[in-house]
């Protein structure tokens, strides 16, 4: 059935949360010095596993591809940085719902122009929104122009004048980075399994009949817009936290299109798989920059060849794991040994045995 | 003579300069089935779409239980009660055959906020996307994904759907295209026992089972109705035969 997995898939995200959640344990155990700068690191991608899996939900489940997503990381972290006071810190119990409120209003207004649009359209619309922020606050004064904007103070959590957490301290908010991608994933998984969730589904595969059916699916395309931005929104207030900094090149175009490779890199629709996938980005790119000066061009070449090995990402490999007979098969692999000829009759078997997917 | 349910006066739609529906006047009635028969391009298909809403006419008046209902949107009259098919098969193939039909039961739970409504409520609904699967005889196939169904079974799930967003008329658009023998013969009982609870519009070719269904008929050429009337009227009608069913017979009987 959609959107229910082996139990493997949960196995496996239990067993990687819980090497991540005991990284400060063994991590200077096994990297020395540079353990702080790594859990920094693994920080900065459970933030950007927060972004992916928000994006997730548009281009995953609803099936509308966004290019202008990181308006909204953007807007997060402008937001904090500006509504932040200079020489004192902020309380958080005002900052998120500030935050959630200025990017709920930004994705309502996007999104009531977006949301008519389709295919390439709505790829260029957002693009369009996207950039149009991003030259703003490139070139206003208000927002310090191509240099941004510098956050003194990380928000306080205090009640009642007890401090609860201590985002200063690097360990506090990387559990918080942690437990906010776990809370982000549960509700995310609750939303695609609930009714709401089953009709995005309908208007992933079918939108004209669910119109026929009775639906206003632009309704429900506009709230997913919106719960996808405002949650786009706290992983950019987080990434302003962990910089120190709210900076024009977090909300280009070019971010957008890095956290649309991780959902490519991970799988698409499956809420887990962006999270891998964000990390697999980053790891890739931090060992590919030690290697080269042209790392990018490493990076091109990985995403190419994960999109023909691995058409459905790191997702697909764990939900649906090639059997000897579909290796065989394959024409890469076919390729690459040219002497082997596929065993017909293991290969045919799966084949006959999936469901067909005629009318 | 029982209740006009649905009514159309003058109802015109132009695509450029193809008049694809011109000047129609058609009266449905209250538990009535209702055959369109035509040639292909006849506007039949057209005709359907103007009445539930996929594209407003260019012309005319579209009364629905004593209400002008022309220029809503599909939505709008989807949720009045106006239920329909399409030609192709047109199901959620990743869904099983159960969530196919409570997609369709819960158009009534009241938009986007009304998907977290209460569990009673959704069981309310659940309960009518069942039945619906029951009057189909696919009850055993309800946890199957659509996908992998036959393309006979794909077709009475498309009905039951319609069935489960409880509606008063349903306008079935070639309900049996492309089945078997077998399977249309089945579809035609399933539509039969529907007509004492529902009124059906049924565009359909299959000859034996258009007169087999249908209490009245109304035949279209070139986008006009050449004849309304009951079966036994159309089956008798010259004009009919001249245009339609002569030339169905010759290709029949060459």
């Amino acid at each position: 059935m959609l959107h229910t997995y082996p139990k493997r898939v949960v196995v496996i995200m239990l067993v990687l949360t819980a090497v991540v959640a005991v990284f400060p344990l063994w991590g200077p155990a096994v990297f020395g010095a540079q353990s702080d700068f790594l859990m920094e690191k693994l920080t900065l991608m459970l933030i950007l596993a927060l972004f992916a899996m928000s994006l997730d939900l548009l281009v995953g489940i609803v099936g509308l591809v966004s290019l202008g997503h990181a308006l909204f990381f953007g807007l997060g972290a402008y937001t904090l940085a500006l509504a932040s006071p200079d020489f004192s810190p902020a309380a958080i119990w005002w900052m998120v719902p500030l935050v959630m409120l200025v990017s709920a209003l930004a994705a309502l207004v996007v999104g009531f122009l977006v949301i008519r649009t389709r295919g390439i359209f709505f790829i260029m619309t957002t693009l369009a929104f996207g950039q149009m922020l991003y030259y703003f606050v490139n070139t206003s004064r208000h927002t310090g122009g191509t240099d941004g904007v510098f956050i003194m103070f990380r928000p306080s959590v205090e009640l009642g004048g007890a401090v609860l957490l201590d985002l200063d301290n690097p360990l506090t908010f990387f559990y918080l980075c942690l437990a906010l991608v776990v809370v982000g994933y549960l509700f995310l998984r609750w939303l695609t399994r609930s009714f709401y969730g089953q009709v995005l589904d309908g208007i992933h595969d079918n939108e004209h009949r669910m119109e026929a059916l009775g639906y206003a699916t632009s309704h429900y395309k506009l709230v997913a817009f919106v719960i996808s931005g405002v949650m786009a929104s706290i992983a950019g207030m987080l990434a302003a936290m962990q910089y120190g900094f709210a900076n024009p090149a977090q909300l280009g175009w070019h971010a957008s299109g890095e956290v649309l490779m991780m959902l490519i890199l991970g799988g698409m629709g499956t809420i887990f798989g962006p999270i891998l996938g964000a990390f697999a980005y980053e790891i890739l790119q931090h060992t590919f920059e030690h290697l080269t000066p042209h790392w990018p061009i490493l990076m091109g070449l990985t995403i190419i060849l994960a999109v023909l090995i691995l058409p459905r990402g790191i997702a697909g490999l764990i939900i649906d794991p090639p059997s000897r007979a579909r290796l065989a098969k394959s024409p890469l692999l076919r390729w690459l040994k040219p002497g082997q000829a596929a065993p017909t009759s293991e290969a045919v078997k799966p084949a006959a045995s999936a469901p067909s997917r005629e009318g | 003579m029982s209740d006009i349910m649905l009514q159309t006066r003058g109802l015109t739609r132009r695509f450029g300069g193809l008049v694809a529906v011109n000047d129609v006047d058609f009266d449905v009635r209250e538990n009535e089935i209702h055959a369109i028969l035509g040639p292909n391009g006849a506007g039949k298909s057209t005709l359907i779409n103007l009445l539930s809403g996929e594209f407003p006419p260019s012309e005319g008046e579209i009364r629905y239980r004593g209400r002008p209902i022309q220029g809503r949107k599909a939505r709008h009259v989807a949720r009045l009660g106006i239920g329909r098919s399409h030609q192709k098969t047109n199901i959620f193939p990743r869904l099983t055959c159960l969530q196919n039909c409570q997609l369709a039961a819960r158009i009534h739970m009241g938009g986007v906020f009304g998907s977290w409504r209460s569990r009673h409520q959704a069981r309310e609904v659940d309960e009518r996307a069942l039945q619906a699967l029951e009057t189909c005889r696919l009850v055993q196939r309800a946890h199957t994904p659509a996908s992998a169904m036959s393309y006979g079974e794909q077709r009475q799930l498309q009905i039951a759907m319609v069935l489960a967003t409880a509606p008063r008329l349903m306008l079935l658009d070639e309900p049996m295209a492309g089945m078997g023998r077998e399977e249309t013969a089945q579809v035609t009982e399933l539509l039969k026992g529907l007509a004492d609870r529902y009124t059906l519009v049924l565009i359909e070719h299959d000859m034996d089972s258009v007169f087999r269904l249908a209490d009245r008929i109304t035949v279209m050429v070139d986008g006009c109705v050449l004849e309304t009337g009951p079966t036994a009227q159309i089956r008798a009608s010259e004009r009919v035969r001249d245009v339609y069913l002569g030339r169905h017979h010759e290709e029949a009987h060459p």
